[in-house]
């Protein structure tokens, strides 16, 4: 299996990606968007970058299988302490239970 | 002709590991994962008698209902104190830092783990976070259960709370490493041949704890972090009164936590597997299903912890969830002992003192296992929740299974490890006062739990103490069936008959090298062709039930 | 994954070959596999904290907005920037590395290492800043315990606490505490790579590492930018959430 290497090019663009998407989530901070799309564009942003940091800054795009279920692994795991401890905050007011 | 038979094992060499190189810098600065386990071996019994004495001290205290023995401050810290011990410096580390280190590499047929170094840093460690807890615990002690439930851990306590989870946090990191180390050796060091399903499910096992430990113990640490903050800081990231919430701890707590008990039991399933296979010479019914459900059991495990916050604010909504899914966790461990079970029908079962440790496991396991049940159901947990139900149920799987395990797989591999047998017939005699003193011990713990005794508490109503007397009694029979291994381990290691590479005629990988191996395992690396449990015909192996005096020595 | 194993040992190959691996590819495979395993647990570390921010925020987002807004946005838009360069230069100091280009993968080596010193250094001004306002959560400085002066109407004083509709002093706490554990978290980390840095710069200049083995730095840089991943999600959570309701 031989080792990738990723052209100078590839990553010049990323890290131009990156600022872009750096002031961009800072404009877009200050304009006052309906609802929670605020923090729904942050995220889109702030997560967008993370995938090219990985992908192309880590290898991943280049990386074996096993990489890539490690990666997911560790995101779905998050997800599991998220999903499941908000299961409870997010429903508590479903029930009065007297107090 | 036979793949096994084709493999020849090397005369023993007159170097082993042990004699290899003499001096202490040898042993502390060692690379050689059979070393590691060594003194991962000698600290972890050390750290097993000190919780030892906690609980006898526990014992003690609870002969009679009123608190003579103890102020219920001192009974706080030592029931504290057991617990840390025997969960972070005991159950946690046992099997896989003792039996996986060193048989890991050997069984997949590896001359050593991916990283010697960090195996080493890993046991120091260890050391580390043990020597800040005993200092700890010398200091003053810590009173707030091992759980740490806020705001009490907090705001309240007067303990020695951040030296013990300091020393807590520091343990963690060498449980990360050694899940790390494991993974990456079982992923990148297989022997040729050795596919996955050819592992021994002492493999698979260890494989999924690792998986455990990687992924779930930083979350306490996390947790300890914030707690310590806390206390310094005096902020309320859990205290209610300053704006914090204390379930919060508790979900963060717990999400490490209940996998933490997995970590506990996987590795020793592992070893059930490798006895109940090797001592009644016959493949391990469904091999995948058991290897499979070693994975399920690692992943559902994550998904259970709230059944441990039913009696708290947790919403309802949640409860049900949980609930749901502790009986779903059940289905894998259910699986295994199924399987183990179909194995025994119709084999050759010789009762070794391995396997009557195994054949304990599986009873009392199972017990434990299904006691467990009780306490997912969200109607009887509000009953037994906080009762010595759920202390005998947690004995159960930790003491009658875990532990079990433990004896069981050091007997087996003892010969490995040592060069050396040890005395059968002690052997058995021990293992069936252990049987005995542990279910007089937590049996009657049940019935005091179910019928209202709280846990936690040095002073109780009359009508329980007939199952106190019933269980201290237990106990002190539990501890003397648990010296006669210690006292007969030390002295076969010097008096005890010599083993020869493969004292039980069994296919395993660490069965082809000799007893004690050299430090590189193997001169050459094997390729493996053959089956995890592929047995030689059955005119070569042991009749059932004969007893085999050539190994007795006394 | 089997490993490609033969059956004689190797008696030669190259001089970082371990004893216990066959060959390189596979000591190289057991290198990357592990660091990734690391970084999944470094993964959940953060994530126990993420969790706890993203309750609070849910419980008290006035507060969260205005503490939020006390943040120097300035300084988090360049830490930001200086990170995302280090990161760049990081990647190519492994580019350079697996090319056997020595000189420009030093020079990248240590414009990373720079790079990491100063974002270290404008944190040290924020958190100094954050001293002065009185803002250190609790009573983590003894002499100093959390107590801003809240702004009042119309005051534009920068030091002083702008609080939004809804927002207690008390509950701002909250977010300062939550602030200073994840950029403080971070921050050790970002000490943790200067150190390992540095080590890539000497071994570098020792000339340690080749186009065949440069396992240390590839798996270093992994570690940067894992550390460079956190920061992305960090400064939009802490810096950004409220700045649309900063004149509301």
């Amino acid at each position: 299996m031989s080792e990738h290497i990723v052209p100078v090019r590839i990553y010049v663009t990323i890290f131009l990606v990156l600022l872009i998407g750096t002031l961009l989530t800072v404009w877009a901070a200050f304009q006052d968007f309906p609802w929670q799309l605020n923090t729904i564009v942050a995220l889109t942003i702030a997560i967008t970058k993370a995938t090219f940091v990985v992908l192309y800054f880590m290898h991943v795009r280049y990386s074996t299988r096993l990489i890539w279920v490690i990666l997911a692994a560790a995101l779905f795991w998050m997800g599991i302490l998220f999903a499941l401890t908000f299961s409870d905050y997010w429903t508590r007011d479903w029930i009065s239970i007297g107090y | 002709m036979k793949p096994i038979e084709s493999f020849e094992v090397p005369p023993p060499p007159k170097v082993n590991y042990i004699n290899a190189k003499y001096g202490l810098k040898s042993w502390l600065l060692t690379k050689d994962h059979k070393r590691i386990a060594l003194l991962y071996l000698g600290s972890i019994t050390f750290f097993f008698f000190i919780g030892g004495i906690y609980a006898l001290m526990i014992r003690l205290e609870l002969l009679t209902p009123q608190g003579d023995f103890m102020e219920s401050t001192t009974y706080n810290k030592v029931f504290t104190q057991h617990g840390i011990i025997m969960i972070f410096f005991f159950l946690i580390p046992s099997i896989p830092a003792t039996l996986g280190n060193f048989l890991i590499p050997m069984m997949i047929g590896a001359k050593d783990l991916a990283f010697p170094r960090i195996n080493l840093l890993s046991w120091y460690v260890y050391m580390l976070g043990g020597v800040i807890t005993i200092y700890a615990l010398l200091a003053g002690g810590v009173d707030t259960g091992w759980t740490f439930y806020t705001p009490f851990s907090t705001t309240f306590s007067n303990s020695y709370v951040v030296a013990t989870g300091l020393g807590i946090f520091i343990n963690g990191f060498s449980s990360i490493l050694t899940g790390l180390n494991f993974i990456v050796t079982i992923h990148t060091m297989r022997a040729p041949g050795m596919t996955w399903m050819r592992m021994p499910l002492f493999l698979w096992s260890h494989y999924a704890t690792s998986l455990i430990m990687v992924l779930g113990t930083p979350v306490i640490a996390i947790t300890i972090l914030l707690l310590a903050f806390e206390r310094v800081a005096r902020v309320g990231i859990f205290d209610p009164a300053l704006g914090g919430d204390p379930v919060l701890f508790q979900h963060l707590f717990w999400f490490y936590s209940h996998p933490a008990v997995y970590i506990m039991v996987l590795p020793s399933m592992g070893v059930i597997s490798e006895l109940i296979a090797n001592f009644s010479r016959k493949n391990i019914f469904g091999y995948s299903f058991v290897a499979f459900s070693s994975i399920a059991i690692a992943v559902f495990g994550f998904l259970v912890w709230g059944h441990h916050l039913f009696v708290t604010s947790q919403s309802v909504y949640a409860g049900m969830i949980f609930s749901f899914l502790s009986f779903a966790v059940a289905i894998p461990s259910a699986i295994k002992v199924f399987n183990w079970t179909a194995t025994l029908y119709k084999s050759s079962i010789s009762y070794d003192t391995p396997m009557l440790y195994a054949l304990g496991f599986i009873g009392l396991f199972t017990i434990g296992g299904m006691t467990g049940l009780f306490l997912a159901s969200l109607a009887v947990d509000v009953h037994v929740s906080d009762t010595y139900f759920v202390v005998a149920h947690f004995h159960y799987i930790m003491v009658g299974g875990a532990l079990m395990g433990y004896l069981g797989g050091l007997h087996y591999w003892w010969p490995k490890i040592s060069g050396r047998m040890y005395p059968e017939g002690w052997g058995r005699f021990s293992a069936l006062v252990i049987y005995v003193g542990f279910n007089l011990t937590f049996l009657p713990q049940f019935v005091a739990g179910y019928l209202g005794m709280p846990r936690r508490y040095h002073a109780y109503p009359p009508e329980f103490q007939v199952f106190n007397v019933l269980s201290s009694a237990g106990a002190s029979i539990l501890g003397f069936g648990m010296l006669i291994p210690a006292i007969y381990f030390v002295w076969s290691m010097r008096y005890g008959r010599h083993a020869e590479p493969n004292p039980w005629h069994l296919p395993g990988l660490e069965w082809r090298t000799s007893s004690p191996p050299p430090t590189e395992n193997f001169e050459v690396t094997p390729v493996v062709t053959w089956d995890a449990y592929e047995f030689a015909p059955r005119e070569e192996t042991e009749v059932v039930g004969k007893f085999r005096p050539e190994l007795e020595r006394i | 994954m089997a490993s490609h194993a033969t059956t004689a040992p190797e008696t030669h190959g190259h001089p970082a070959l371990q004893h216990h691996f066959e060959n390189m590819e596979q000591q190289r495979e057991a290198g990357t596999l592990g660091m990734w395993v690391f970084l999944v647990t470094e993964i959940m570390f953060f994530g126990g904290m993420f969790l706890a921010y993203t309750l609070y925020r849910s419980m008290y987002p006035a507060a969260f907005a205005s503490a939020s807004n006390h943040l120097d946005i300035t300084l988090g838009t360049v830490n930001t920037i200086v990170l995302i360069f280090s990161s760049f230069t990081m990647a190519m100091a492994v580019y350079f590395t697996q090319t056997g280009k020595h000189r420009p993968q030093v020079l990248c080596l240590i414009m990373t290492l720079v790079l990491g010193l100063t974002f270290l250094g404008i944190k040290a001004k924020e958190y100094s800043d954050k001293y002065h306002d009185h803002l250190i959560p609790g009573r983590l400085i003894p002499g100093n315990p959390y107590n801003p002066v809240v702004a009042e109407h119309g005051d534009t004083d920068p030091h002083k606490l702008h609080l939004l509709e809804g927002a207690t002093k008390e509950k701002v706490e909250m977010f300062y505490w939550i602030y200073f554990a994840m950029t403080g978290m971070h921050a050790l980390h970002m000490i943790i790579g200067a150190g390992l840095l540095t080590y890539l710069i000497i071994f570098s200049l020792k000339l340690r590492f080749d186009p065949e083995y440069h396992s240390p730095v590839e798996v270093i840089g992994l570690y940067w930018h894992f550390v460079d991943i956190v920061w992305i999600f960090l400064f939009p959570l802490l810096y950004l959430l409220g700045r649309h309701l900063e004149h509301g």
